[in-house]
């Protein structure tokens, strides 16, 4: 018995052995075969089993067992090492300094002012608002003459206004502001309307730091019944809360526009107690509304409007307007 | 408009800090650009004795001044002036004062000499006085003494308003005044100046006035004054002139501007001996009159001037515009014919225009003057007057009346102000805010008849005028904020600005930036691009270089590119969307004006723009669209096509033409596309279709075919397309090939099909007779073969 014990551990301990020698998944697979495989000593020792009585049967079989196992449990070991070492020299050996790259194709960049646009444009839709556009080209009688511009009105007449060769002299200009849309809009649609207008404008301005002579402006036009001066400055309200946040507040200053009567200016208060001038407002003149095809008896509206450019300008730090129209891609791709 | 505290203080008790002050000048519509301390930091200015001059021994442009600041002691100090002697009383600023500009005197060693002190001038002392130099007090003060005490100085504010052009009645310190007090709740009371007339003597006597035209001249009255000895305005007068930004000239012309300034009302003041005839006369002028200015200069008149002429119908001055140079006040001047009229306010504002004469005199006729102020106007000039100078007044003004315009009453409904504000105020409350602004009311059941006065009647003749200054002085700020909320509506974009969006986004994350040219190109620059010349033109551009509108977003983004090329930024990917102004069709109301997407990729060749429209087809679901090639204008002849959809072009892909790219100092090719968004968006795309993703095997045939250049590969590919029928669920031409293997004047184009049936596995059967029949169709109908 006891040289069968013994047989037993040496051939175990023999198997164990060369399972820890092997090194790579073929040299374990061989291994494998030959000290678990069916020419294998301790395949072979069981075999033998039935040639001894039943009690050694018994004490050498569950050796043989218990030996078997173990060195079945050791190839499973050995696997999972080898399989670590083969993965961290695989992975060493792809590693990569990922500082050396610098990848020729970067993102494209939204224009400042289109960005700001279209956040104004978000949050009027927000309020419920939807958005109305018109040509940049208009006639003297949509962008003056429906907007209760007296004849002979300074704006009317000065060279503020940049005209074009279409038509009868006088006749046809670039737009001076949105409003021209917003007497499209109403001459297309019937109240309620409640309408924003984002557009391009144009005025004879030399181009300075914060001049251009094309530049944007968002105006609202609200119609529906019983619109007063509270609807209008509590919209302006909200708007300033949604735009700039809840720490910031707005208020009317009394003032003068042709097509707006109350008319007002609009100002919005820092958190730090500061003012910013915003724009201007009020409620649409009756003539304007009667320009427009709506009783004025019936209905009555607001409209407000401010530049979009100046956003972008305070919002990054620019110093310069002119640095938005460069198309210098050193400034363009800072946004 | 400008306005001291001191002079609003005349017309009515305001008090309050001059800052809060400023604000309710604000709050009322009168926007306040600057508030100015006059006469403060005079602590430390004492009244100080010139005791003698002397030279300083290192400069000439300062001198030793000893004086003695009331201590008997002599005391040095450096001055850079040299007006004063021996005698003379001059502010002194002593050691510790702090200036106004907030410069602290110190004592100091200027040249090697010590100074111990400043003599001030009258700007450094918050004083208005032209003269130069050292300011030198009246004899008399007490030596020693503190400068702004013995002076009588009291400190004052300096308001810059901006007054809108719908207050005629803030363009003087009265009406300034009037609407402030009402705001604050006080009493508002008008001047009422005394100026005695000699009753023995009537001015009708001695002068006459007419108007012709009545249009242009609502009333001319004149007084006729006697007697006047022209000089120095008054100190206090002169001071407040300069205050207020005028230059002080002699009493006469001084006591107009006060006028002017204080109510409103410009004056003009003849030569009465040098009017011919004793006779003025208003008139339209003749095309071609010509009358000499004050200013000396030749001035011709058209038929839209008023002329004022004399009694010989000689031009004798432009009407609320200047003066002639006639019958000008001079030192000898001793019988004065004062006028002072209403004119029609646009009469006025043309001529100041065409003449480049606007004056605070026509600002105030254009804006519309208080005829009803005149009376009062005149008599407050002879009281100024006489302060200065003896004046005989004759008695009763000489007044012509035209077409004066007569002031409104307005049927004011108190629904309609409440529904217009949004308040709740009854009749009552409305009149009481009126009254004190000069509107008087009358009750008409609930409502009210206004009654305009007559310094607001230009501007205020509807409802909504009267409605706008009960809101005014209601204050804005007290109306509650409300919001109100579409209920017929939701906020959205429109499908297009949608569309307009996603394809803005899509092109920044496919690596192209955003640019904005100009829209205005200069003379030449489409014929330098290969496009047609015509365009729409502005007729009072900036520069010339600034006065063709875009027909095409191609020559704004070529400069655009040029310029970052000579900035080391060779390879911009960049692109505008924009309106283009197309001279279509002349005789409509407005030229075409379309929206258009323009995109450029520097150093990069065709396939490059094909890729991104590709990108934008596919954002935007745009089906069956196809390439055409052909050569649109600028663009690189044997490289672009037109993008069509349904027959309809919208738009063209490939290259800038490089002749084209090099005019413009580009010298890499140019991936282009431009596409007309007007029409893409307008055309149907975005059905949103989906098609079942099939749950069985697809195959994959590869084909490659050798065809001849002049065949497009997307003739290729729509054959193939066709004949493959509808088992075929992708189509990708894979390889291009050009060279040895195949015969010169072909390519090979291999594709790959694959092939899969939402409904069962192909067998190879099905999948044999689809490569037979593309074959078949490729071989047959393009003469290609197929390449083994």
């Amino acid at each position: 018995m006891t040289t069968e014990f013994e047989a037993v551990e040496r051939a175990r301990d023999e198997a164990l052995a060369r399972v820890g020698g092997a090194v790579t998944f073929a040299e374990l697979a061989t291994v494998e075969t030959e000290v678990l495989g069916r020419r294998s000593v301790i395949v072979e020792m069981r075999k033998a089993l039935g040639g001894l009585d039943a009690q050694a049967r018994r004490s050498v079989g569950q050796l043989l067992n218990a030996a078997m196992s173990a060195v079945g449990d050791a190839v499973v070991l050995r696997r999972s090492a080898i399989e670590a070492v083969e993965r961290a020299g695989q992975l060493e050996a792809e590693r990569l300094d990922l500082t050396e790259f610098s990848p020729q194709r970067r993102r494209g960049h939204l224009h400042p002012f289109t960005a700001a646009w279209e956040r104004l444009e978000d949050v009027f839709v927000g309020m419920g608002f939807q958005v109305a556009e018109g040509p940049e080209i208009e006639t003297e009688w949509f962008n003056f003459g429906a907007l209760n511009f007296p004849a002979g009105h300074p704006a009317r007449e000065s060279q503020d206004s940049l005209w074009v060769d279409w038509g009868e002299p006088g006749h046809t200009l670039l737009r001076t502001h949105t409003s021209p849309v917003q007497v499209r809009t109403m001459l297309a649609q019937e109240p309620p309307i409640y309408v924003v207008c984002p557009g391009r404008v144009f005025r004879q301005d030399t181009p300075d730091a914060t001049h251009m002579p094309v530049f944007h402006q968002i105006e609202g036009l609200v119609i529906d019944r019983g619109i007063s001066v509270g609807d209008l400055a509590g919209t302006l309200d909200s708007f300033v809360k949604a735009f700039f946040g809840g720490e910031f507040s707005s208020r009317l200053r009394p003032s003068y526009f042709p097509f707006t009567e109350p008319s007002a200016e609009f100002d919005v208060r820092r958190p730090d107690g500061s003012w910013l001038e915003l724009g201007g407002c009020g409620m649409v003149h009756p003539n304007v509304l009667r320009a427009g095809g709506i009783d004025p008896e019936q209905w009555s509206g607001f409209a407000f409007g401010f530049g979009i450019d100046r956003f972008a300008l305070t919002r990054h730090g620019v110093e310069d307007l002119r640095e938005f129209w460069s198309g210098d891609v050193r400034f363009l791709s800072q946004f | 408009m400008k306005v001291l505290l001191s002079w609003l203080r005349e017309f009515a008790p305001i008090e309050g800090d001059p800052h809060w002050l400023a604000d309710q000048l604000s709050a009322l519509g009168l926007a306040v650009e600057s508030v100015e301390v006059l006469g403060a930091n005079l602590e430390g200015v004492v009244v100080a004795k010139v005791l003698a001059t002397r030279p300083h021994p290192q400069a000439d442009r300062i001198q030793l001044v000893d004086v003695d600041r009331g201590d008997g002691e002599s005391l040095q100090v450096c001055c850079g002036a040299f007006n004063m002697a021996p005698g003379d009383l001059v502010p002194l600023a002593t050691l510790g004062t702090t200036m106004a500009n907030g410069m602290l005197i110190e004592r100091r060693k200027l040249r090697g000499e010590w100074s111990n002190g400043m003599l001030c001038a009258a700007r450094e002392i918050g004083l208005t006085d032209a003269a130069d130099g050292i300011l030198i007090l009246p004899s008399g003060l007490e030596v020693g003494a503190d400068f702004a005490a013995a002076m009588g100085i009291e400190t004052d504010v300096l308001y810059d308003l901006d007054v809108t052009g719908n207050r005629p009645d803030a363009l003087c310190v009265a009406g300034v005044a009037r609407d402030l007090a009402a705001w604050l709740g006080v009493v508002f009371t008008m001047i009422d100046p005394v100026a005695a007339a000699d009753a023995s003597w009537q001015g009708s006597d001695e002068a006459a006035v007419q108007i012709l035209n009545g249009d242009l001249c609502g009333r001319f009255a004149a007084r006729v004054l006697r007697d006047v000895a022209v000089g120095p305005s008054p100190r206090w007068l002169a001071q407040r002139l300069t205050a207020m930004g005028m230059r002080p000239i002699n009493n006469v012309v001084d006591a107009s501007n006060y006028v002017m300034l204080e109510l409103g009302q410009p004056s003009h003041t003849f030569d009465l001996g040098r009017v011919a005839g004793r006779t003025i006369t208003v008139r339209w002028a003749g095309e071609g009159e010509t009358v000499q200015t004050l200013d000396g200069q030749l001035r011709y008149l058209s038929g839209r001037d008023g002329a004022i002429c004399d009694g010989d119908g000689t031009v004798i001055g432009i009407a609320g515009v200047m003066g002639g140079a006639s019958t000008e006040i001079s030192p000898t001047t001793t019988e004065v014919l004062l006028e002072m009229a209403w004119w029609d306010p646009m009469s006025i504002a043309r001529t100041a225009r065409r003449l480049g004469l606007r004056s605070e005199a026509s600002t105030r006729f254009e804006r519309g003057t208080d005829p009803e102020i005149i009376d009062v106007a005149m008599r407050r000039f002879v009281q100024l007057l006489r302060e200065s100078s003896p004046v005989r007044l004759a008695s009763g003004e000489i007044v012509a009346q035209g077409n004066l315009p007569e002031a409104a009453t307005v049927a004011v409904r108190t629904d309609r102000v409440n529904a217009m504000l949004g308040v709740a105020l009854s009749r009552d409350a409305i009149a009481a805010l009126l009254a004190p602004i000069g509107f008087s009311s009358q009750a008409v059941g609930e409502d009210l008849e206004v009654r305009v006065p007559s310094f607001r009647m230009v501007d205020t003749t509807s409802e909504i005028d009267v409605i706008e200054e009960v809101g005014r002085h209601y204050g804005f700020e007290r109306i509650p904020k409300t919001v109100p909320r579409p209920t017929a509506q939701a906020g959205a974009l429109s499908a297009l600005q949608w569309d307009r969006r996603r394809m803005r986004h899509a092109l920044v994350g496919f690596g192209l930036t955003e640019v904005m040219p100009l829209p205005f190109l200069a003379p030449g620059d489409l014929a330098r691009a290969g496009l047609p010349a015509d365009a729409v033109r502005v007729t009072n551009p900036l520069v010339e270089a600034e006065s063709v509108m875009r027909t095409s977003l191609l020559p704004g983004v070529l400069k655009t590119l040029a310029f970052n090329a000579s900035h080391r930024n060779p390879d911009l990917a960049c692109f505008e969307i924009g309106h283009v102004f197309l001279p279509t069709d002349r005789s409509a109301p407005l030229p075409d004006e379309r929206e258009q997407l323009g995109v450029a990729i520097a150093g990069a060749a065709s396939p490059a723009a094909i890729e991104v429209w590709q990108v934008i087809a596919d954002v935007l679901g745009v089906g069956q669209w196809r390439l055409r090639a052909d050569a649109p204008a600028g663009m690189h002849p044997t490289r672009s096509a037109y993008i069509e959809l349904a027959g309809t072009i919208l738009g063209a892909v490939g290259e800038v033409d490089p002749a084209v790219a090099a005019s413009y100092g580009v010298e890499r090719r140019i991936a282009w596309l431009q596409v007309d968004l007007t029409a893409l968006l307008a055309s149907p795309h975005g059905s949103g279709a989906y098609r079942k993703v099939s749950r069985y095997p697809s195959s994959d045939v590869d084909l490659a075919f050798v065809v001849v250049e002049s065949v497009p590969a997307a003739a290729v590919a729509a054959a193939l397309h066709d004949a493959a029928g509808e088992l075929l669920v992708d189509l990708a031409l894979f390889d291009v090939y050009r060279g040895d293997r195949v015969p010169s004047g072909s390519r090979s184009l291999a594709y790959r099909l694959r092939f899969q049936a939402g409904d069962r596995t192909l067998t190879d059967t099905e999948v044999a007779a689809a490569r037979t029949r593309c074959i078949e169709a490729i071989t047959r109908d393009l003469g290609a073969a197929l390449r083994s």
